[in-house]
């Protein structure tokens, strides 16, 4: 499993480039705030269409614009996980971890809600509404929903950036152990230089 | 109490209503949906023709309906000549009446609904494995619903209150087009008719009340706060 990703967008007088070639399984995207980092994940998984490029992980290409390839979000299998979270506040936490879940495929799917509840901390949480969680709990609860859609990686877009000094390091611990564990290969989106050296990730520069 | 001719009245109100809202919400829906998400160049002007009926003298519209729908209508000597129908001095001419006048509002109200919910969690439940149509249905749609509901109450209110469009388009036919408020006007028309106005005017009231509580209820009982009161 590899990332093999090149591709440019321009939007008015501002353009985004992103170079990701690697064997890692854990790629972070590193740049200051505004560089584009959220636009390159949005483009790997679909939800923004790049002007020119070719986006593969693996051996499967999602993203091809001299081929003409172009899947829809939802043939991506992708498990992104947004900055905002965007759990859906008219269903419960089980609700949440089930969405995905109930649309993957059988041979995609790698656990259970209950197993993915006790892995992350959540099962207490299940019959709550996301309104009512706090900021770690959400965040735990939106990577849950994720894993369980089936994917086939990962796209973390600044997971620990709103939490404080210890739910960070509760979250971080939990993202080694999805590379480890799991073997999902992640893209990691950070501006924070000590989350890239305590995952030891392969960095990738976006912007200046 | 009510007469058994003025039962007939609110069941037949009643029934224009329904069916007025009932066949103008697809088409409602369809319009706030394109006025609330589409980038079509054209959308200023067509806001502006479906909040058409809301400024215009209902008069004016009844006229309008009467020229499309009449025999010599465009619209109504195509349906004489397709199906054998017409529209004119029927309970169906009143629902037609009806819908136009409650078409601005339900739009407005499902409009504003679909425009409060946040199309970044359709992007999210397009990214968990949904199509286009799933996200809309599990997402979109019940995230939306108590203004949808909203916008069915207020337009059943309106229809329940039609009168100039009505009684332009369709005149004023004792058990097929007269109405709660046309047959109040018609009530005030004949020397001794107090009483019968007086009932019909508390129906019309109670029946309006019944709406709103109704909508209230639905709005709550959806849990997430949208009330129309």
């Amino acid at each position: 499993m590899s990332f093999d990703i090149e591709l440019t967008l321009t939007r008015g007088d501002r353009t985004i480039r992103a170079r990701i070639a690697s064997e890692a399984r854990l790629v972070a995207l590193f740049g200051p705030s505004g560089a584009g980092k959220t636009s390159v994940l949005d483009m790997v998984a679909g939800l923004l269409r790049p002007d020119t490029g070719r986006i593969a992980v693996g051996r499967e290409v999602l993203f091809d614009s001299a081929a003409g390839v172009n899947l829809p979000p939802e043939r991506r299998a992708c498990g992104y996980v947004f900055q905002d979270l965007r759990l859906f506040p008219h269903r419960t936490v089980a609700e949440n971890l089930r969405y995905g879940e109930s649309l993957a495929p059988h041979e995609r799917r790698f656990m259970a809600v209950d197993e993915a509840a006790a892995f992350l901390g959540i099962a207490p949480l299940l019959a709550r509404r996301p309104r009512s969680l706090s900021g770690g709990e959400a965040q735990r609860v939106a990577i849950g929903r994720a894993l369980l859609s089936g994917p086939r990686f990962l796209l973390l877009d600044e997971p620990v950036s709103s939490l404080d000094r210890p739910r960070r390091e509760e979250i971080l611990t939990l993202i080694a152990r999805i590379r480890d564990e799991l073997g999902l290969p992640i893209v990691y989106v950070t501006h924070d230089e000590r989350e890239l050296t305590q995952l030891g990730a392969e960095v990738v520069q976006i912007g200046d | 109490m009510l007469s058994a001719e003025e039962w007939g009245i609110v069941a037949l109100s009643l029934k224009v209503s329904a069916v007025a809202v009932g066949l103008t919400l697809p088409l409602a829906f369809a319009l706030a949906w394109v006025l609330a998400r589409s980038r079509l160049p054209g959308k200023v002007l067509l806001d502006a023709l479906v909040h058409l009926p809301l400024v215009v003298p209902p008069v004016v519209t009844g006229w309008l309906l009467l020229l499309a729908f009449g025999a010599q209508g465009p619209i109504g000597a195509w349906l004489d000549r397709a199906f054998g129908v017409t529209v004119m001095f029927r309970w169906t001419g009143a629902a037609l009446a009806s819908a136009v006048m409650a078409l601005p509002l339900m739009v407005r109200a499902i409009r504003l609904s679909l425009e409060a919910v946040d199309p970044r969690l359709e992007a999210a439940a397009r990214t968990l494995g949904a199509g286009p149509w799933r996200a809309f249905a599990s997402i979109t749609l019940p995230l939306a619903l108590p203004g949808v509901l909203a916008g069915l109450v207020l337009g059943f209110a309106r229809s329940l209150g039609e009168f100039g469009a009505t009684i332009t388009f369709v005149s004023n036919v004792p058990g097929e087009t007269q109405t709660l408020p046309l047959a109040i006007y018609a009530a005030l028309q004949v020397p001794g008719g107090e009483s019968t106005v007086a009932r019909l005017a508390v129906t019309s009231v109670l029946l309006s009340l019944a709406a709103l509580v109704a909508s209230e209820v639905l709005a709550r009982r959806s849990g997430r706060g949208a009330h129309v009161l």
